[in-house]
């Protein structure tokens, strides 16, 4: 059973609309009413959209796609059992002889049911083997079926040109040698091509003579993971929530073990009225276990008014906290997001004590200052020396943004200074006749800089030596976020060693060597 | 038999923790402050904190910097810290006690820069808390009562001139007091070298082959940069 042009299906696209998806900035997919304006598959973007001006372009989304997908072989299986997906957009399935009536009749019932699912482009193909039925199924006009009758599917596939094989440096070959149609390829002696194709090769040889070794592989079901408990009535307190949730995030914990999973990222749902007022996605630098997944809650409950304040649970929702839980707490569900093999995290589940340790120690903080006071820190790249790091909350996995391995041009170079201050205080640089240092447009110093002045609460003193600028012309791209400035690194005569930056015509302290 | 051991076994008869275990050193302090764990250490540079709290974190102990939102986090790798190991606080507000004595529950050492006084019971408290728990505190700043305190007298930078060159190596004289009333004052490299041999940049003990660049314990002749080792007997405890 084929869908064809799923990306365009998943992405929501009505099918009159002239829309592609983009993959790596050429066409991966475009519906039918594109393809009549001349968009094909491959096409970079520039040229798509000179062929169709009002063409809608959107980006591959692959979990959207393989979710919908998901949807139609939900709604298949509850119709037959053992469905195959071979990718988003394709699947294969056994047919019941005589179940709906014959072949044709269970198509229809097949693809009826995937068209109230408002996937209104399905083909079916049925024949011997997925191989075979796949070819038919893209013979197939809309909501209709292609039959290879039995034993037919050598006579079928023979007839197929060899650009359907995948293996496109494969295809070119063959076609070079003369070898057009796939039935031209079955004639050839499977000995000689094991011999000159390989295993590959050889594959293709039996799709061609019409064997399919491929059988039909049942799907597994998902599990469905996701637990939760709705209250009636609705909770006012959030410490009444999180005590009554204590059994479900055991449950929670325990479902996920049975299949061997913990789960690393959570998604916490809070239903307020009828509907999902709050949803937060939270990752444990380990896994979690049920006391960490009521932290997590508790905190989401916490946050969500400004009556929750820190660290005190008895926060009624209803009353100062905004409209959101002004029905009180309706439902509270745990949806895991990542998961991982238990086996991933045997170390830690037998012994390793220290770490679980930290993470106590660092879980209790949290709870005291806030989950997002507690930070740890990656390298990242970047010029002043507060940019060289990132810092993320404790437990979050946030990519770091930019890469510390390229060059960062402008960058001052090691030792770095131990004390960056955090809000740097305004600063003063004078040359020896009082005037004011600056620097010109092409990185020269107006005067040489012989007296500084850290703050506005420090004395003059004189310079001992001093080096620099260190011109960054940072983003100037965007003019909201771009930045030129000129660092210096000054030495007074008591011995301190500063970093000063020149930012426009004003002087700011930006660290201390000490 | 000597003192140390003697210590030891009545700890244990006491069922105290054994608390005279010394934690890894720096190489540039090496034999100038030897912490020991479950101790409290000043220090008023934060260049010193770093270089205190790299020696437990090359070792793989865990840290935890509370209320130090200025600490340089690029000198903490170039000194040896492991990042990945840091667990940082840098806005605790008023609740900023409360979280260094959780985390000295949980980690092996633990920076601290008090934004307010700190009276001598509640240090107590904690000091017994850190023996207990077998944990460090260094406190940038000021504390009622240290194991031990380093502090910077001087520092003189080289490697930048009249506008050329950049910041390259520092001879610093770090004073190390100990609550024995005994001061050390010793000319280092700081930054230092972080790893064990022994290049060009490390504190040297001896002297011998050492370059011009080498920090000297003789006192002699070894030019402008050596002023070498002077360990004078303060007799503070006849004194206050």
């Amino acid at each position: 059973m084929w869908c064809p042009d799923w990306p365009v299906v998943a992405a929501g696209l009505p099918a009159t609309v002239p829309a592609a998806v983009l993959a790596g900035g050429e066409v991966l997919a475009c519906s039918p009413a594109a393809r009549a304006a001349g968009v094909r598959r491959g096409m970079r973007r520039r040229d798509a959209q000179a062929r169709c001006p009002e063409l809608r372009l959107v980006d591959r989304a692959p979990q959207v796609e393989a979710h919908r997908f998901d949807e139609v072989l939900e709604a298949l299986e509850e119709l037959t059992p053992g469905v195959a997906p071979i990718r988003p957009g394709l699947c294969a399935l056994r047919v019941p002889p005589r179940y709906y009536g014959g072949e044709r009749e269970t198509a229809a019932v097949l693809a009826e049911r995937v068209v109230e699912l408002g996937v209104w482009d399905v083909r079916c193909g049925i024949a011997d083997g997925v191989f075979a039925a796949e070819h038919a199924a893209r013979r197939a006009l809309t909501q209709d079926v292609w039959i290879v009758p039995p034993g037919g599917s050598a006579d079928f596939v023979g007839e197929l040109g060899i650009d359907v094989v995948e293996d496109v440096a494969l295809a070119d070959l063959l076609r070079r040698l003369g070898v057009r149609t796939l039935g031209s390829f079955a004639r050839l002696a499977p000995g000689d091509v094991r011999t000159r194709f390989g295993d590959t090769g050889a594959l293709l040889h039996r799709l061609a003579r019409g064997e399919d070794p491929q059988p039909v592989a049942r799907r597994q079901a998902p599990p469905d993971l996701v637990t939760g408990t709705a209250f009636e009535p609705p909770l006012e307190t959030s410490e009444a929530a999180v005590f009554s949730l204590r059994t479900t995030a055991e449950q929670c914990v325990e479902t996920l073990a049975q299949h061997g999973l913990v789960v690393t990222a959570v998604r916490i749902e809070v239903d307020s009225d009828g509907t999902t007022v709050q949803a937060r996605t939270w990752r444990h630098p380990a896994w979690f276990d049920a006391p960490a997944l009521l932290d997590r809650l508790r905190w989401q409950l916490a946050a969500a008014g400004p009556a929750g304040g820190r660290g005190d649970g008895h926060g009624v929702p209803g009353a100062g906290r905004g409209d959101e839980y002004a029905q009180g707490i309706g439902a509270v569900r745990f949806v895991p997001e990542e998961t991982s093999s238990v086996g991933e995290h045997a170390d830690t589940l037998f012994g390793a004590g220290h770490d679980a340790q930290v993470e106590g120690g660092a879980a209790r903080v949290q709870a005291l200052v806030g989950p997002e006071a507690v930070q740890v820190l990656r390298p990242q790249g970047g010029r002043s020396p507060g940019d060289q790091v990132h810092a993320a909350p404790w437990g979050e996995r946030v990519p770091v943004a930019r890469p510390a391995e390229r060059p960062w041009p402008g960058q001052i170079p090691a030792p770095a200074p131990a004390t960056v201050f955090a809000s740097p205080s305004q600063a003063a640089v004078a040359g020896a006749e009082g005037q004011r240092v600056l620097v010109t447009a092409r990185g020269a110093v107006s005067a040489v800089p012989s007296r500084f002045r850290v703050s506005a609460a420090e004395p003059w003193q004189q310079v001992a030596a001093w080096a620099g600028p260190w011109p960054v012309d940072e983003r100037w791209w965007d003019e909201a976020s771009a930045r030129r400035v000129a660092r210096f690194q000054v030495v007074g005569v008591d011995g301190r060693a500063w970093l000063l930056v020149l930012d426009g015509d004003t002087w700011f302290t930006e660290a201390r060597y000490d | 038999m000597d003192l140390d051991e003697l210590r030891r076994r009545v700890a244990r008869l006491e069922g105290r923790p054994v608390d005279t275990a010394t934690i890894p050193v720096h190489p540039a302090l090496a034999g100038l402050l030897t912490p020991r764990v479950g101790g409290v250490y000043g220090v008023d540079a934060a260049s010193l904190a770093l270089t205190l709290a790299s020696g437990p974190s090359a070792a793989g102990a865990w840290l935890g910097v509370v209320q130090c939102p200025d600490l340089g986090l690029v000198a903490a790798q170039e000194a040896g810290i492991d990042t990945d190991r840091l667990v940082m606080v840098p806005d605790a507000a008023e609740l900023w006690w409360e979280v260094v004595a959780a985390l000295v529950d949980s980690l092996a050492l633990v920076v601290v820069r008090p934004p307010a006084r700190v009276s001598a019971r509640d240090a107590a408290r904690l000091a017994a808390r850190l023996r207990a728990r077998q944990c460090v505190l260094v406190v940038w700043g000021e504390w009622p009562r240290c194991d031990g305190r380093l502090s910077l007298v001087s520092s003189q930078w080289s490697g930048v001139g009249h506008g050329h060159g950049h910041l390259r190596s520092r001879r610093a004289v770090i004073e190390a007091r100990t609550d024995v009333a005994i001061s050390r004052r010793r000319e280092v490299w700081l930054p230092g070298d972080t790893g064990g041999g022994a290049g060009p940049w490390a504190a040297k003990e001896t002297g011998g082959d050492a370059g011009p660049w080498a920090a000297q314990e003789t006192a002699g002749d070894a030019g402008p940069w050596a002023t070498g080792e002077t360990t004078e007997l303060q007799l503070l405890r006849g004194a206050s």
